[in-house]
Order: C-alpha cells, then structure tokens, then sequence
C-alpha cells in the first residue's frame, strides 16, 4: 500500500534519520555532491513532515492485521488493499473510475462555482439584485443539498446530469457567500481612491475589487471542494453506473472490502491533490499578502 | 528635473497643449517674479480653485457654512482647524466626490459637478493598493505609455529601485511618496493633501516637506495642504486660512521668503497668529 500509492514520499521519509546521522561521522568533510544531498534533504524534510502520520497508520494497520488482530471482513490488510490496486490498475477499471468521478466533479464545480461567483458578484455589487435575491439564496441555503436527491433522481434519473446538478448546487453556495461577503469587505477607501484617480468600472472591478475579494473567495473555493467530494460520493453511492462511488458500492455486493477500502483512499487523495492546488493558488495570487509572503520567505 | 519630465509631457500631448494655451498667460501674472514660473517647463501648470457661497451639510447638521474663497491658480493654500472642523469635506467638495448643499465649486473655471480629472487627492493614509507592486500603483490608471511615466515619478520621489516590489515592504513615509508620485504622473492642476505627512516622525516630515515644495516649485500646481500642524503651515505655505466651524476665522498671506528653513521671528509671529484663531 504505501509502496505503491506514495511510492517517492514513503521511500524517503524513512530514510532521513539513520541516512542524514551515519554519514557524516564516516566522512567528516562532506564533498559538494553530498552536501548538496543534504541540502535536498533538508527542504523536503518539511514537506515529508505531514506524512509521517498516515504512513505510521499504515505500518500499524498492516501489523495487526498480519498478526491476525483484524478480520479482513471487517478492514482488509493494507497488502490487500495494495493488490486490488493493482488489480484494479491493470483492468484499466481504477483510471477510468477516477477520470469519470473528476470530470462530474470539475463540471459541476464550474456550472456551480460560476453560478456562485456570479450572483456573489451581483448580489454585492448591485443592491436591487441584493434585495431581489439575497433573502431567497439564504433560505436555499440552509437546505440540505442532499435531501433533494429523490426528486434529483425524478427529474434526471440515474444519468451524469443528476450528480453534476447535486455537485453544482452543493458548491453555488459557498462560493456565492464568500464571494458576495470578500467584494462587500473591500475597503471602501481604496474604492474611493481608485475612483479619484479615474478608473473606470472595468478597470476598477478588476484591479481593485476582484484582487481584492480573492482571499475570501478562495476560503470559499477549498470550501466548496471538499462539498464538491462529499456530494459525489453520496451522488455515486445511491445512483450511478460508473465512478468511484459506484466502484465501492459494486464491490460491497460482491464483498471485496479490499476495493472499498482502495475506493475511500482514493477519495483522500483526490480530496488532498484539490486543496493542494488550491493551496498553490493562493500562494499565487496572494503573492501580495504579508502572511504569505512572509511564509514562502520561510519555505525557502 | 525639467529633462527628466519634458518626455512625459509629451506622453499626454492632446490632454495638455489645450489647457496650457488657457493657462500660460494667467499663470505668468498670478506668479509674477517670486519664482520660476512653471510655465518654464512646458505643460505644467495650476489651476484657479473658487468656492461661492459654498454649503454642506450632512442631514441637518452644517458642516460647511456660506464658504467663499479664491485661490489662484499655482497657489500653496494651507487649511488648518480643529478635528471636525470641515477641512476634509472641503476636500471632497473640491475633487468632486461630494456634491455641495448650496453653492459652486469650480476649478480651473469649470463649475466642479462629479469626479475631477485635473484634481488629485492625496489621503491621510496612503491608499497604495497592496495588490498591485509599487510601479503598477504609481500608474494605477494606465493610460498610455504608463511605465515610463511612473519609473520617472518614483524617481522624483526617491524611490526609484522599489517598483517591483509589494507595498507592504514599504514604511509609512515611504507609502506617502509612493502616492505623491501617483498622484503626480497623471499631471494634476490641482494638489489636494488631506494631512498626508500626520503620520510620519518630525525628521521624515521635514523630509517630505522639502519634496512637496520642490515639486510644486517646478510645476506650479496649485496645492490645498490640509493639516493640524501650524509650523508646518507656517513653513510651506503662500496663504494659511483657519476653517472654524464651517467658517474661515483667519486668511493670512505667508510672505517669508523661501526656501524657509529656520524658523525666523516673523514665522513665529505668524504662527501665534493662527494659533489663537483656531
Ligand atoms: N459622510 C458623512 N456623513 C455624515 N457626517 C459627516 C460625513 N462626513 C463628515 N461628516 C461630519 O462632518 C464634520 C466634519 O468632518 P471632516 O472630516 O470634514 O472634519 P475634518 O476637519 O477633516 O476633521 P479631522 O481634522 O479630524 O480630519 C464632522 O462632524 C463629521 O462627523
Ligand atoms: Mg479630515
């Protein structure tokens, strides 16, 4: 299992400590080469900090269950696990479950996202369109997206609209929130500033507004990703012929708890890889911010 | 300095040569011969601000009672008065961002009705939009050939080597230098400073005074210096006027000789002066 899923990370981070202490009491000078190995160490080790957790779970989870402590009924052997990877991988099944389940996510993200952004933008930019809207979206809001899926079901069937629509709605809201919350917190000062200096709207939207709601709305898009997973996995569990979520609830008829299991790792990870890039974009974007600025100085 | 900005001028061709033609000859007369005239440097020039009968008030409350005042064009106008006294609505009125109750404000002979291109208004705090590097907030409106406009700007304010950088880098003074050059790369007529030096310790103040003068020196704008400071008054400016509760208490001509340095005794005469009319 971490073998094959980590395979880089889960070879170095057990390394580093008997690695980094032995070699230089063997050779006190360190050559160039070495010491830039060192160097390379170093900055990874940061970035290997964060999954020693998970790979000391697996090391445990795979010695009790090789000692017999768990039944592989109840949760299979990460080896297990590893094998249906493969098993999976080779049968082209895992792939092309992955890219079924990420293309409905990404569709409704951006009909959702777009939705959101849009009536955010409006709603805080225009008062007529607030006042028309704003106290109708609260109350949408507080229904549980998921309770609509019987009439989901109705209206669209078991088809990709039906998990793309429930996705798109799960992830409107957050983004309309913050998007609508990041534009209205805008200091009115520089609006005021960059209208003294003859910015018109176009301009001003986006070089002042816009940059200005990011952070908030990125609250709001890491948000609506971990919404955007959640609402595909309920979606593909009660109603789907493809993707992770049916994945899963395939092999539970036939039993393979090993598959399950591969199945919520593979939503982990998913879930992991979008707010990473989510994490990079905002290192992008908010270049500009003293806090992460000042973490990138730190990163270096 | 004059080589330095005469390429600009030249950036903005069709927006200057028809102002500076209806300048050129006022200007000359109001300056006379205590300066350089700042029609030295072509393009460059003030324009006249009047308030008639001027009103405001927020809901029932008057801030701003029958207010006239003439200032000539290239003029250094100090407006000191205490905390709520209307010196910063004053300054909205002139840039246009608030309409009067009552009366006209006109600029440059145009009666002042919504934002005004010629005007420029400097804030207590600086505004640098913290988004955009230093370059991009000197040229925050763009316009053409913009990049070289600011790089000269920043220049003059002493900034040159910061442009790439964030705001966020820069301490306070150095913020309010940033606004200065933004505010002057877009040529202003007008000058309006609403305590932009409050903030900042004696030493960098003294040092932001010598630079505000010397701009305004070469290019004959017409300055409102909005501030607490009295001295400060006393050292930079042609004519200091004490707004009172809506009402000018005091108009006082500074003729000391510049550049004025050390403090002289008829400074100090001037300064009790408007001491006791605030
Ligand atoms: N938008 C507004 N709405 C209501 N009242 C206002 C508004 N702007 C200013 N005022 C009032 O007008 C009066 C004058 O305000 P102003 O900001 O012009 O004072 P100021 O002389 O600049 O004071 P300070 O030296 O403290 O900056 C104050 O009593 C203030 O409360
Ligand atoms: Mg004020």
């Amino acid at each position: 299992m971490a073998e094959s899923f980590v395979p880089s990370e889960g070879a170095l981070s057990f390394q580093p400590p008997g690695f980094s202490g032995d070699v230089p009491r063997e050779k006190p000078e360190p050559g160039p080469l070495l010491r830039g190995f060192r160097a390379a160490l170093g900055r990874l080790g940061p970035a290997l900090l964060p999954w020693t957790l998970p790979l000391a779970v697996i090391v445990l989870w795979q010695t009790a269950a090789s000692l017999g402590l768990l039944s592989s009924r109840v949760l299979p052997a990460p080896s297990d696990v590893s094998l249906a990877f493969w098993r999976t991988l080779q049968d082209g099944s895992l792939v092309s479950n992955i890219l079924v389940s990420t293309r409905r996510a990404l569709i409704g993200l951006a009909i959702g996202g777009g939705i959101g952004f849009a009536l955010g933008v409006a709603n805080a930019m225009w008062r007529p369109a607030e006042t028309a809207l704003d106290s109708t979206l609260q109350m949408l809001r507080n229904v549980p997206h998921l309770a609509i899926i019987p009439l989901v079901i109705l209206w669209f069937g078991i088809d990709e609209e039906a998990k793309i629509f429930l996705v798109a709605i799960g992830v409107a809201f957050p983004i309309y929130l913050n998007t609508f919350h990041g534009i209205r917190t805008v200091d009115r000062g520089l609006i005021e500033m960059a209208r003294v200096y003859g910015l018109s709207p176009a301009p001003l939207f986006f070089r002042v507004i816009l940059p200005g709601a990011l952070p908030s709305i990125l609250v709001g898009l890491r948000y609506a990703l971990g919404i955007m997973w959640l609402t595909l996995i309920v979606a593909e569990t009660i109603s789907s012929t493809s993707g992770i979520g049916y994945m899963t609830m395939n092999a539970r008829e036939f039993l393979q708890t090993d598959v399950v299991v591969l199945g919520v790792i593979a939503y982990a990870l998913l879930g992991k890889l979008a707010d990473s890039l989510t994490r990079a974009l905002e290192q992008r974007t908010l270049a500009w911010h003293p806090a992460y600025a000042s973490n990138r100085e730190a990163a270096r | 300095m004059m080589e330095v900005f005469a390429p600009n001028a030249a950036a903005f061709p069709a927006q200057e040569t028809v102002q500076e033609t209806a300048q050129e000859t006022a200007q000359e007369t109001v300056q006379g011969e205590t300066r350089k005239p700042a029609s030295a440097i072509r393009g460059w020039h003030g324009a006249a601000v009047r308030l008639d009968g001027v009103v405001k008030a927020f809901g029932e409350r008057p801030v701003l009672r029958r207010l006239d005042l003439d200032i000539p064009a290239g003029q250094f106008l100090a407006v000191v008065g205490r905390s709520g006294g209307g010196k910063s609505t004053l300054m909205r009125l002139v840039a246009g961002l608030e309409p009067a109750t009552a009366g006209t404000v006109s600029v440059g002979g145009e009666k002042v009705s919504g934002l005004v291109p010629q005007v420029r208004l400097l804030f207590q705090d600086a505004r640098l939009v913290p988004w955009q590097r230093i370059l991009q907030n000197v040229g925050i409106a763009r316009g053409p050939g913009w990049q070289e406009t600011a790089r000269t700007a920043l220049h003059d304010v002493g900034l040159a080597d910061r442009g790439h950088e964030w705001p966020f880098v820069l301490s306070g003074g150095q913020k309010q230098r940033v606004a200065l050059a933004r505010a002057l790369v877009s040529h202003p007529a007008v000058l309006l400073l609403d305590e932009p030096f409050g903030a900042l310790d004696a030493l960098t103040r003294i040092e932001m005074h010598a630079l505000t003068e010397r701009i305004w020196r070469e290019r004959g704008f017409t300055v409102i210096l909005i501030t607490h400071d009295v001295t400060e008054a006393v050292a930079l400016a042609d004519r200091v006027i004490v707004l009172r509760e809506g009402e000018i208490a005091l108009d006082l001509p500074i003729d000391l000789p510049r550049p004025r340095r050390e403090s002289s005794a008829a400074a100090g005469a001037l300064h009790e002066q408007i001491l006791a009319a605030v």
